[in-house]
């Protein structure tokens, strides 16, 4: 049985479109690398000069001063290329990628996202995400459906906003919901869990889309 | 030709109590951790530290927080040393939070002449807070102010004697930008070559804007 986290990597993989340049949060979202559909080729960016990064490098394999956002040494593919903070950023404000996948703490109804810091608590910094959320032509927020039983999809998030009216979809181990205007739509669901469930488990009010649909889930 | 290579001693005179230092590096990748221990060891104090971070507990602009020479950091993210969020708890250090383009872009504004930045990052959350804000073509825009320093402390992967820079891999980051908004730019060359042996097609920061450079690497 997949994990949590594994069924949530595998469906935004789901999404990505032969060609996208894509940039994957630390943690969860990084794992979205690991499902990319065949026939799909994607250029991964990393915000801290990378465009064409592969893989996280085995011990021995490292290349000099090459590393990912978070920190660990990653390889690269051929064609990838190597830039500055201002071009990189300049590549994710500018519109030039074309999905972001990022962690959440809250999200809300509004597309609003709380993500980089809990006041007194923990305040890591928002790194790039303040860029990539307003810049990515696709915000795709990757998270568990709630936090230990609290709700993380809400009404109004209450922790300081990362971004405002931002986000695209939301996608959990539970559903996938789409952002709109109207509100949050509830456009697919796990195998085996009701409509009813998933809004047990969310604050924000779901509008069931008249063309819910299972959602895709890794293969045992 | 003037000389500026010099001994890290000499280099480290540039700092003093109280400066604004441009740290280039990402978690420790393109830091001089030369310059990093020279610091320390000299024991300045109330200094401003500018750059994407502040790596971990015992690398690059890590060194300076746990040394506790620092008041104030300007980053954006400082998750991964904990002295810098324990220092911030306590009140000991102020901690500044920047968007990492907006600080790529504020830092680039001040070496390139700019008077501000007008960026969509930002808008709506607590970066806004106290900044002007624009309305343009229908989107909300904050202006940015530049960010300048005394001293940036760069590390090139190759640097020739004149003060041409290459950086290798991803340790560019913030360097380039960083080289061109201090009053004093002083660079580790990991690989010091004559003039002449690096490329000018690989120059990444010209010469003119370098004033010190010391021996890192091999020596």
């Amino acid at each position: 049985m997949a994990s949590a986290k594994e069924i949530i990597a595998y469906r935004v993989a789901q999404d990505l479109k032969d060609g996208d340049v894509i940039n994957l949060g630390i943690g969860l979202p990084t794992m979205v690398a690991n499902y990319i559909p065949e026939g799909v080729e994607v250029t991964i960016q990393s915000e801290n000069g990378i465009l064409g990064m592969d893989r996280v490098a085995k011990e021995g394999e490292e290349l000099k001063d090459v590393i990912n956002s978070g920190g660990q040494p990653v390889l690269v593919n051929p064609g990838a290329c190597y830039f500055d903070s201002a071009m990189s950023f300049g590549i994710i404000r500018g519109g030039h990628v074309d999905v972001t996948v990022l962690g959440a703490l809250q999200v809300d109804e509004k597309g609003n996202l709380a993500s980089h810091v809990v006041p007194g608590k923990m305040v890591p910094g928002m790194g790039g995400a303040m860029d990539l959320v307003v810049g990515a032509k696709e915000v795709i927020i990757a998270t568990t459906h709630t936090q230990k039983g609290v709700a993380k999809i809400l009404k109004e998030i209450t922790l300081p906003a990362t971004a405002v009216k931002c986000v695209d979809k939301i996608v959990t181990e539970l559903c996938v919901i789409k952002v709109t205007d109207q509100g949050l739509e509830l456009t697919e669901i796990a195998p085996g869990v009701t409509a009813e469930e998933v809004q047990a488990q969310t604050e924000a009010t779901l509008i069931v889309s008249e063309n819910l649909k299972t959602m895709a889930v890794p293969a045992e | 030709m003037k000389n500026k290579i010099v001994s890290v001693q000499e280099a480290v005179s540039h700092i003093k109590d109280g400066c604004s230092i441009m740290i280039g590096g990402f978690l420790g990748c393109g830091t001089s951790e030369l310059m990093m221990d020279a610091i320390v060891e000299k024991g300045v104090k109330d200094l401003t530290i500018i750059g994407n971070d502040t790596a971990y507990v015992g690398v690059g602009a890590g060194k300076l927080v746990c040394a506790k020479l620092v008041k104030h950091v300007i980053a954006t993210h400082i998750g991964t040393n904990k002295e810098t969020g324990a220092q911030m708890t306590s009140g000991e250090t102020e901690v500044t939070l920047v968007p990492q383009g907006s600080l790529a872009e504020k830092i680039r504004a001040a070496g390139m002449g700019l008077g501000a930045v007008i960026t969509p990052t930002g808008v709506g959350t607590d970066v806004a807070i106290g900044k002007e804000t624009m309305t343009i073509d229908g989107r909300e825009y904050l202006v940015e102010p530049p960010v300048r320093a005394d001293v940036a402390i760069l590390k090139g992967s190759i640097v020739d004697k004149a003060g041409n820079v290459y950086y290798e891999g991803t340790s560019k980051n913030f360097q380039e930008v960083m080289a061109m908004a201090a009053d004093t730019v002083i660079v580790e060359a990991e690989k010091l070559v004559e003039v002449g042996e690096l490329d000018p097609n690989y120059v990444m920061t010209p010469a003119i804007l370098v004033d010190y450079i010391i021996v890192g690497g091999d020596k």
